[in-house]
């Protein structure tokens, strides 16, 4: 806690002496959830294929006012916490023709420990790169007898947020060769591309720039290690593909579908840029 | 306000041009169209417009998040009002004192002639893009593109820059 006082006031002080504009992220290693009970740290040595591009992979908590860091430290002022909850609840809600819950084949949500961490991964069968939503899609459609939800439902993101929180704190770890490496080189180059009439990549924002200010928007790194995140400014949780649109978007660009091939590589490549940054999952953004 | 002659006499325009955000803008009769612009070394001699542009107009553009938003990677001292300053790009304090008028045309109309990779987006432009939307609204364009800005926006941009000194 004193490392974060003390980045505070440094904060504070950089503050007071120039524009409004917030310059580097702030110091702290961890963060400290529920007065120690957790703790996750916010940084992690680059991985190979980000040597000489990124110094080392960061938080996007580090890079939050220091309200929104607040919350995402205790469960209880964590917004997304209750989305989990009902997550959980529909986990042991029995759906479809087969009249199973996702408990009656996989009893408690904690045998899902570690799927966050590896998503994306291939398919049993080997020939797609699938998101959780695809997982529990398989699962609600081919066993349950259940309808599909849609990737950015609240069913859907309730039960990735329920999943998620099962790997808090368990390092990244996405599988980027083999079948995958094709997705994986596909994500890459469109981090590069320059979509849009304003012509932005992802790259332009979070890799050039992160640390630096568009308006009021401090640039993070563009982790998805706290995916789904409870997002203020949409007073609600938002997947990694709904902010990918939302990214996107903001090139004045047509913009991919959540769930498309496009994001689902984009969603692997992003992915592995955090690799061995813990899970957050839920965390809280702005 | 700073709207374009043409839609400043219908305030139904203007409101519809407000709800999507920087909306096709109506062109001068005789402004250079964005296909039709010269750069010279990243620099544009000729106005767009074919007259001055209006500096005040051109700070309410520059500070507006809907229509240039510059502030949003720049910070000009001068706009001590204009909250959350970027900091992505260059302070355009003394701006004209390190560019001449040709050239900070050049750099609002598309600075990619100068810095052919800088982050900056090309204000005057209408080609030559990846996936395109509509506007801000994620969809495939219905119809051409409208620059960012047009020419008297581009103009009364320029105009304001030259009072930075």
């Amino acid at each position: 806690m004193t490392s974060t006082h003390l980045a505070a006031a440094m904060l504070a002080l950089t503050l007071a002496g120039t524009a409004p504009a917030q310059a580097d992220p702030i110091d702290a290693t961890e963060i400290v959830i529920n007065d120690g009970e957790i703790a996750l740290p916010t940084r992690a040595p680059a991985p190979a294929y980000l040597e000489g591009v990124l110094p080392e992979v960061r938080s996007g908590w580090l890079y939050r006012d220091e309200a929104t860091r607040a919350m995402q430290m205790d469960d209880f002022e964590n917004p997304g916490m209750v989305f989990a909850d009902l997550g959980l609840d529909s986990w042991e809600t029995p759906d479809g023709t087969q009249g199973k819950s996702c408990a009656d084949c996989h009893n408690g949500i904690d045998s899902m420990k570690g799927l966050r961490a590896a998503m994306p991964r291939m398919n049993a069968a080997g020939d797609n790169l699938w998101s959780m939503e695809n997982f529990i899609n398989d699962c609600r459609v081919n066993r349950m007898g259940a309808e599909e939800w849609g990737w950015n439902s609240a069913p859907m993101k309730n039960m990735t947020a329920a999943i998620s929180l099962q790997s808090r704190g368990m390092p990244v770890d996405v599988a980027i060769d083999g079948p995958a490496a094709a997705w994986w080189e596909r994500g890459r180059e469109m981090y590069y591309t320059r979509f849009g009439q304003l012509e932005l990549a992802c790259a332009n924002c979070h890799e050039e720039n992160s640390g630096k200010n568009i308006r009021a928007d401090h640039l993070s790194q563009g982790q998805i290690n706290g995916f789904p995140t409870y997002r203020l400014k949409d007073a609600g949780m938002v997947s990694s593909h709904q902010r990918f649109v939302g990214c996107v978007r903001d090139t004045r660009g047509e913009t991919f579908k959540a769930g498309s091939d496009e994001f689902r590589a984009l969603e692997l490549y992003v992915a592995s840029r955090g690799m061995g940054l813990p899970v957050e999952g839920v965390a809280v953004r702005h | 306000m700073n709207w374009p002659t043409d839609l400043r006499e219908s305030a139904l325009a203007a409101t519809a041009a407000a709800l999507t955000l920087a909306a096709p803008q109506a062109q001068a009769a005789d402004a250079v169209a964005p296909g039709g612009v010269v750069y010279v070394d990243g620099g544009v001699a000729q106005s767009l417009t074919g007259a001055p542009g209006n500096p005040e107009a051109g700070k309410a553009i520059i500070s507006t998040a809907a229509l240039g938003n510059c502030v949003a990677c720049h910070q000009i001292s001068a706009l001590p009002e204009v909250d959350f300053q970027g900091n992505v790009g260059p302070s355009l304090d003394g701006v004209a004192d390190r560019y001449d008028e040709a050239h900070l045309r050049g750099l609002v109309a598309n600075a990619k002639q100068t810095f052919p990779d800088t982050v900056m987006p090309a204000f005057y432009k209408t080609e030559g893009f990846i996936r395109p939307g509509e506007g801000y609204t994620g969809k495939a364009p219905t119809g051409e593109l409208s620059p960012v800005l047009d020419a008297e926006q581009i103009e009364n941009v320029v105009a304001y820059l030259l009072t930075l000194r």
